[in-house]
């Protein structure tokens, strides 16, 4: 079972390790993202997620399904939360089971990579000065190597 | 023909808009889309050469377009 999705309301960890539970797996792994209260030296004070949400949701699954492949059959359910978030809450969750530790942990550490390369969501950091901004608006802008390399690009 | 064109987060915010048509000469290309945004007003922190998805998948600026085409210029992710 590999299931993805991004979405608007909170997201229920425990809901998704019940999820990818297997009894033919014994490995589960659960990875949360949180909204951290300082980036680059910078007080934080909350977090606005948007998204490409139809595109969003593809490279996910793509993604999901591309780990699913490589480090074999398991369970997969990935969410990405978008909207306004508070510190400390769960932004992205990634939980997924297979019969050996090695390739989970291989398999989540893929998924959070890739996300954070090819999926199309931005977020507008809160400081605690009052000010707002893009994070990484700043960089310079390419395919990235990830998409290059195993992305269907269309021609 | 006419495509549309969407911007996102600190694209959007430069230029003020989030959507907009574009009429193009047949044959017209992906880098002909982003050479027409950046000539607007407020896009020069576009850089020159954008991510971009066509249909919502990323593609190269060689790219030829099909009228009603959604062409979106993709600003660095930063999910997770």
């Amino acid at each position: 079972m590999v299931r993805t999705a991004i979405v608007d309301a909170v997201i229920d960890t425990a809901a998704l390790l019940a999820e990818v539970a297997n009894v033919a797996s014994g490995a589960t792994l659960l990875f949360v993202g949180t909204v951290r209260d300082v980036n680059d030296g910078r007080g934080v004070t909350g977090m606005e997620y948007s998204a490409y949400r139809g595109m969003a949701e593809r490279e996910l699954a793509d993604i999901a399904q591309d780990a699913s492949t490589r480090f074999g059959t398991f369970d997969i359910a990935v969410e990405h939360r978008i909207g306004t978030l508070e510190l400390g809450e769960a932004s992205v969750a990634i939980a997924l089971s297979h019969p050996h530790r090695g390739p989970a942990y291989d398999a989540s550490r893929y998924i959070i990579e890739q996300l954070k390369q090819r999926v199309p969501i931005w977020k507008l950091e809160h400081y605690v000065d009052g000010t707002r901004e893009w994070v990484g608006a700043g960089q310079g802008a390419r395919i990235p190597e990830a998409v290059a390399l195993r992305a269907p690009v269309d021609r | 023909m006419t495509v549309t064109v969407l911007l996102f987060a600190s694209y959007a915010d430069a230029l003020g808009s989030r959507s907009m048509r574009l009429e193009l000469g047949s044959g017209a290309t992906v880098g002909d889309v982003v050479s027409h945004v950046r000539a607007l007003p407020g896009a020069d922190r576009l850089p020159s050469e954008p991510l971009v998805a066509v249909n919502e998948r990323y593609a190269k600026r060689d790219r030829v377009l099909a009228s009603g085409d959604e062409v979106a210029i993709i600003p660095p992710v930063a999910g997770g």
